[in-house]
């Protein structure tokens, strides 16, 4: 395929790009302790919570922001970011979604989800969280019954504080890498899920994050238990309006599971990328982590990334427990300018443990995109097993894709293994889909998505499909 | 069906076909014979549409069309079906996944809907038997991990379950055993019919035993050089494409 067509076939249009026209509470940028006491000021929270925020920021301060990645953006003025932006609302909030700000509620259908009938239809439970105030939860009456917490992360800090103090920053501590310090000094809002022993929550918890207001940052924050013999599936999607500045995004999510529990975490990432020429898009700063604390547990990632300017993630597993099972299952889109540098880290501790990592990669356009991925085998790690595969899918030829595998082995009882492809869409697999009528752009879609049918399978199935539905919409006009 | 007038054609500034004509009947099952790098690969690979082969003059119309103004898919959707000498792979696309889509999209380029599903897997299945293929094909990636015969069985499937106007196939029996190859030729065989055109290109005479054509062209350094019934392949088989260069050049 010449390459002016390729040209053309990478250029669309970002469809989530309206922006919602809400009078919205926010704070001036700037970042500095009384920020940090505003927002604690803002949640009602508790003086404990405002001393580990400081805490973080102090630490923060002393840190320097991590430059390793393979990734080229301008220096972020943590001075020119407003740290707050609430949608301004009568009174305490909404108690229904009858009293939502019908505007909010015209975003959400935008998005595709409405409240309502997602809820009903699909059986999911939606914490919708808007820019940094979490606007209404559902389901979270029958959730209660199952004795699942499922609440924005302020709520919990108020109403479960001793579940925060007893897991919050214990998988990711305050100082963890710079952008975990500064999310946990400025966090706004995100989701508490708590699963009691013995009980396999009832539905699948989705939240969809949205920054809405200009020259936010958003700075969510997650927190999911799972006692003994729980298990949960969770599953987070990501838009945000088109935007000529650049936005930060720095999330920390925390997982732990104790003996037998398993936590499923689903990602749908489409944050708006930037336009051709890498004006704007969100910068994706995510720390992500999941600690298998007890026997036998198991934490899953699946991550669908097709959005962002910049992505610097790494959702990781400490397999701490014995015979715990880690698992990374990613497709990863660039179109335009995005650079992605992603990947996971399996950290194995306990014995028995395995860990099995999926990593499928398309770079469209002018994007740059590396896998990154370390796999640590501890001293006390008998028997452990990793099994790693890596594919890279190339549209065109002006893309670039990476690879960085890091293998620390510390006893000879693990077994490791790589595997790892590079590919183009090749004119040739192009030319026989159409020679058997097929058009160009079908023929490039079912490509695709057979490249990372590997990973689609591990999504939920009505999330499955979103995903399949988003890949076409990403590599739209891909082909000329 | 098809005429093929004074066609040159270059690959990377090379010319390849130096002013080819043929004219395919309705009905007609025709075979291209020729020496390696005569050209014959290059004539079915420029009637379906592959990219890097210019056409510097003549014409190619397929009832009344001009086939090179037409979309790849457009040549697959009025009716002009190649298969493959090295099929492709494409990993993760099941089999039937790709005869679905290929189905349904010529289909509705014919404004006929979509076949319904229970239709669609009874047909498939009959095909299947058809071809001596176990269903256990369908769920495989298309063309991955295959071996030489299955993928060429594979190229009839599609052909059987497509049902075109004109089947060019290219290359067919290459790397099949004798067995894969009666197998092969049935599935070709049965595709014949008063209104159905076949093109093969072959490099050898064996195949004519089995898919016996109504004419033969003798493709060397660009041209037909000649052009006979099922005999001449025989000849060919006897004596060599040299003879034949010699006397065509005397």
């Amino acid at each position: 395929m010449a390459t002016e067509e390729m040209e053309q076939l990478v250029r669309r249009e970002y469809k989530e790009g309206f922006v919602t026209d809400i009078e919205s509470d926010t704070l001036p940028p700037g970042l500095n302790e009384d920020t940090i006491a505003f927002i604690s000021k803002k949640k009602g929270e508790p003086e404990w919570m405002l001393e580990w925020r400081l805490d973080a920021y102090r630490q923060w301060l002393k840190m320097e922001e991590p430059s390793w990645a393979h990734l080229d953006y301008p220096p972020i003025d943590y001075q020119a970011i407003s740290y707050y932006s609430a949608p301004k609302r009568p009174e305490d909030g909404p108690q229904s979604l009858d009293e939502v700000d019908p505007k909010l509620l015209e975003t959400y259908e935008k998005l595709g989800i409405p409240l309502h009938e997602r809820a009903a239809l699909a059986g999911v439970a939606v914490d919708a969280v808007f820019d940094s105030v979490s606007v209404t939860t559902t389901f979270k009456e029958n959730l209660a019954e199952a004795g699942v917490i499922f609440c924005s992360i302020s709520e919990a800090v108020r109403d479960y504080p001793e579940l925060i103090k007893q897991y919050l920053g214990t998988v990711v501590p305050v100082a963890d890498n710079y952008f975990a310090a500064l999310n946990s000094a400025v966090f706004t809002d995100g989701s508490f899920v708590f699963v009691p022993k013995g009980v396999k929550c009832p539905m699948e918890l989705s939240t969809y994050f949205r920054i809405n207001a200009a020259n936010t940052g958003q700075f969510e924050r997650t927190l999911i238990v799972c006692e003994s013999g729980a298990e949960v599936s969770y599953l987070e999607g990501c838009t945000a309006p088109m935007r000529d500045e650049n936005q930060l995004h720095a999330a920390v999510v925390e997982l732990v599971a104790l003996d037998d529990a398993y936590i499923k975490y689903s990602t749908v990432q489409n944050w708006y990328p930037g336009d051709e020429d890498g004006k704007g898009g969100i910068y994706n700063f995510v720390t992500k982590r999941g600690d298998c604390r007890g026997d036998r547990s198991r934490i899953s990632w699946t991550q669908v990334e097709t959005g962002s300017a910049i992505t610097w993630k790494y959702p990781s597993c400490v397999l701490r427990g014995k015979d715990s099972i880690g698992e990374f299952y990613s497709v990863a889109v660039t179109n335009g300018r995005q650079q992605a540098d992603t990947g996971t880290k399996m950290i194995h501790i306990g014995e028995g443990t395995r860990s099995y990592i999926v990593a499928k990669g398309i770079s469209a356009g002018r994007s740059d995109q590396s896998y990154r991925g370390m796999v640590k085998i501890g001293p006390r790690a008998k028997g452990a097993r990793n099994f790693t595969q890596c594919d890279s899918l190339l549209i065109g030829d002006q893309c670039g894709a990476h690879t960085f595998p890091y293998q620390e082995i510390g006893n000879s009882t693990a077994t490791i293994e790589h595997e790892a492809t590079t590919s183009k869409i090749g004119d040739d697999q192009l030319f026989y889909c159409q020679s058997r009528g097929i058009s160009e752009e079908d023929a490039v879609s079912m490509i695709v998505n057979g490249f990372c049918k590997d990973v689609f399978q591990e999504l939920p199935m009505e999330f499955a499909v979103e995903a399949e539905a988003l890949l076409s919409v990403t590599l739209e006009g891909a082909v000329g | 069906m098809l005429q093929v007038n004074d066609l040159h054609v270059t690959v990377e500034g090379k010319e390849i076909l130096k002013g080819l004509s043929l004219t395919i009947n309705a009905g007609e099952v025709h075979a291209i014979m020729g020496p390696n790098g005569a050209g014959k690969s290059t004539l079915s690979a420029v009637i379906a549409g592959k990219d890097g082969y210019e056409v510097t003059q003549g014409s190619i119309t397929f009832e009344g069309q001009d086939v090179l103004e037409m979309e790849i898919e457009e040549r697959a959707q009025a009716g002009m079906l190649l298969g493959f000498q090295y099929p492709v792979e494409i990993p993760g696309v099941k089999n039937i996944y790709l005869l679905k889509s290929a189905l349904n999209a010529i289909r509705q380029a014919r404004g006929e809907g979509e076949m319904p599903a229970s239709e669609f897997m009874k047909l498939v299945k009959e095909k299947l038997g058809f071809m001596k293929m176990d269903p256990s094909f369908l769920q495989r990636a298309v063309n991955e991990g295959f071996s030489g015969g299955e993928k060429k069985r594979n190229e009839i499937l599609q052909m059987l379950v497509l049902e075109p106007k004109l089947a060019m196939l290219d290359e067919i029996d290459s790397g099949l055993d004798i067995d894969a190859m009666k197998v092969v030729a049935d599935g070709v065989n049965s595709l014949r019919g008063q209104d159905r055109s076949i093109l093969l290109v072959t490099h050898y005479q064996r195949l004519l035993d089995y898919i016996v054509p109504d004419k033969v062209h003798v493709l060397v350094n660009g041209r037909i050089v000649k052009t006979g019934d099922a005999e001449l392949a025989k000849e060919l088989e006897a004596n060599g494409y040299e003879a034949l260069i010699g006397e065509s050049a005397a």
